[in-house]
Parts: C-alpha cells; sequence; structure tokens
C-alpha cells in the first residue's frame, strides 16, 4: 500500500509541477486565444461544483446533518463570509445536528 | 546600487515574505483540514505532509487524496491532476510575463514550483515587474503555512472522537461553496457553469452504469463540458482572466 501511494505522490506532484513549470519557461507570449483563455477561466469553479455536489450530500454521518451543514454554508458563503468561517459552521451545524439527533 | 535597482523592479526577499504572511495565515486553516482528512482516511501523518510539501495546491491534493484512498489508477490520476491544475497553466503564462529580465531559466524552475493562486495573485498585482529574491519570499512563508497546517491536521486528527470527526468531513465542501458562490452573485456564466457542472455529477453519481465511473473520471469530463460551455456562450477577456 505504501508503495502504491509513494508511487500516486510522484505522479500528483510530477504532473502539478510541470503543468506550473513548462508554461513558465516555455511561453514568453499571452495566449491570445480567447476561447483557451475563456476555459481556462472557468475551469477552476467548474471542478469545484463537481467535486462538491453530490459529495458534500454524504460528507457527514447522515444525510439530515448532511443537508444543514449545507444550508448554513450556501447561506454564508451568499453573504461572502470567509473561507474558514463557512467551513467551521457547516461542520458546526453538522455537528450539532448530530448530537440532537442522538438525544432523540 | 540597492535602491537604485529598486526603482526599476521588485526585488527585496523581506517585502516578499511580509506579503506572504496572510496568505501563509490562510493556508494554515486550509492544509489542517487537508491533513486531517488525509489521515482520516488511512494515509500515515509522513505521507500527509510529503504530500502537501510536494504538491502545494489545495483542489488538486484533495481531488489526489480521494483517489489514493480509493485505489485510482496512475493515468487517472494524472489526467486529473492536469485537468484540475490547468488554470495553473494560464497563471504561469501571465506570471512570466510579470517576472524582470533577471530572472533566470533556473529561477523560474524554481518559482514555477510555488506558483498558487493567491501567490499568483500577489504577484501579479505588484506595480512594477518582480525579481527572483521578491518571488522567493512570497513563496516561503505561504509553503510553511501549508506544511505546517498539514501535520497539524494529520496530528490532531489521531486524537479527535469519531463523532468529530464524521462533522468535520463537511468542512472542505464550505470551503468550496465559500469558493464559488460569491462570484456566482457577479456573473450569470460562472452560475452557469457551476449549475451544469454540478448536474452532470449528479447524474454520473445517480444514474446506473454511469455510476460506475470512477469519481476523477467525472469530475474530469462534467469540469470540462461545463467550462467549455461556459467559453463558448460568454468568453472574458485576458484582464478578468487573470485576476483569477
Amino acid at each position: 500500500m505504501t508503495k502504491y501511494w509513494l508511487l500516486q505522490l510522484a505522479v500528483m506532484a510530477g504532473v502539478t509541477y510541470l503543468v506550473r513549470m513548462l508554461p513558465l519557461v516555455i511561453f514568453r507570449k499571452k495566449i491570445e486565444n480567447k476561447f483557451i483563455q475563456s476555459f481556462l477561466y472557468y475551469i477552476p469553479y467548474a471542478v469545484l461544483a463537481a467535486m462538491t455536489f453530490p459529495a458534500i450530500f454524504s460528507s457527514t454521518g447522515g444525510l439530515v446533518s448532511a443537508l444543514i451543514g449545507f444550508a448554513v454554508a450556501l447561506f454564508l458563503a451568499f453573504f461572502e463570509k470567509g473561507l474558514v468561517t463557512v467551513a467551521v459552521c457547516a461542520c458546526l451545524a453538522a455537528f450539532i445536528t448530530e448530537w440532537i439527533g442522538t438525544l432523540v | 546600487m540597492q535602491a537604485n535597482t529598486e526603482n526599476t523592479y521588485i526585488n527585496r526577499f523581506q517585502k516578499g515574505v511580509r506579503d506572504g504572511i496572510p496568505i501563509a495565515l490562510g493556508y494554515l486553516s486550509v492544509s489542517f483540514t487537508f491533513g486531517m482528512m488525509a489521515v482520516a482516511g488511512g494515509l500515515p501523518v509522513p505521507l500527509a505532509v510529503a504530500v502537501s510539501m510536494t504538491n502545494l495546491t489545495s483542489a488538486g491534493q484533495f481531488a489526489g487524496l480521494s483517489l489514493m484512498l480509493s485505489g485510482g489508477g496512475y493515468f487517472e490520476m494524472a489526467l486529473t491532476q492536469l485537468v484540475i491544475n490547468l488554470r495553473y497553466a494560464l497563471m504561469s503564462v501571465s506570471l512570466s510575463q510579470k517576472l524582470h529580465k533577471s530572472v533566470t531559466l533556473l529561477d523560474r524552475l524554481l518559482i514555477a514550483f510555488g506558483n498558487t493562486d493567491e501567490i499568483f495573485a500577489v504577484a501579479a498585482g505588484q506595480p512594477k515587474e518582480v525579481g527572483k529574491k521578491y518571488m522567493l519570499g512570497l513563496i516561503s512563508m505561504p509553503y510553511i503555512g501549508w506544511a505546517l497546517g498539514t501535520f497539524l491536521g494529520a496530528a490532531a486528527s489521531a486524537v479527535l472522537p469519531e463523532n468529530i470527526r464524521s462533522a468535520l468531513g463537511i468542512a472542505i465542501y464550505g470551503m468550496f461553496l465559500a469558493i464559488f458562490i460569491p462570484p456566482m452573485k457577479k456573473s450569470k456564466a460562472v452560475a452557469a457553469v457551476v449549475g451544469i457542472s454540478a448536474a452532470l455529477s449528479c447524474i454520473f453519481h445517480y444514474v446506473p452504469i454511469l455510476n460506475r465511473i470512477s469519481s476523477g473520471f467525472v469530475i474530469i469530463i462534467c469540469a470540462v463540458i461545463a467550462a467549455a460551455i461556459g467559453a463558448w456562450l460568454k468568453p472574458v477577456s485576458a484582464e478578468q482572466g487573470a485576476a483569477e
């Protein structure tokens, strides 16, 4: 298992570095293609969205606590609270929901 | 002599370090979450720290971690990292033009490693061209913060009770929401891209047969389709792209 993990670590680090390094060394000119520019602009949001949904619904001990945590995070993110605030409050909401669940 | 060069471009190591401190503080908490999730998922503490010290990227590491824990293939890992980190290519192209001519090829090889979203944003925001010493100073604190946070999170995870650990699973998604919800309010195109990507991802997760495709590929497929639709419907200018 450790050997597999170390190999995956090498693949991960290698690709991440090459993606950053090659353009910095090779490209000295700006990318003019508008489609590629736009595509690269949208990619981070698209990746985060695909990673978040539907995984967030099964990220805690149960669906109810995940939904409540999600609702709290959505609310705070909408009002542009900081990353840490949103993350911590989502955890607290999920934790409290699960704790209430054990009482009933 | 120092003052003379300072007039033409920004190259003080101390200024870089100072500019990097706020980034480092932000990284502490994000990498804390990463360290915690890595160890909670079964990764040994040193390996979790090694991932952070060799990658220095948030979304890529979280995606990579889930692949490592689910036993994903090497090609899948490479492709996932390529797609998720593709934005760095754009940032590197942009940063390339911001570097002073005194920056050598060897310096570039080193600076490239530390080109994260936040470090790029700070470097790009400087009023003049930047030099090697400034860039290395700027990278130093966030790098330490990222590694240290991972270690602390990994170490803490081992001692936390199960019910707290399970509630912490939502932390990373809360953080993702905090990243992509605010720009959705300002740009309908970003909102559409997020909506399309999320909807596709749900389809891949719940529809039989499609749900056999592994998560790494699902992220790639969804993100590429959604971003391509966004780029086709609403192209953005270079300035907007670089500001990201």
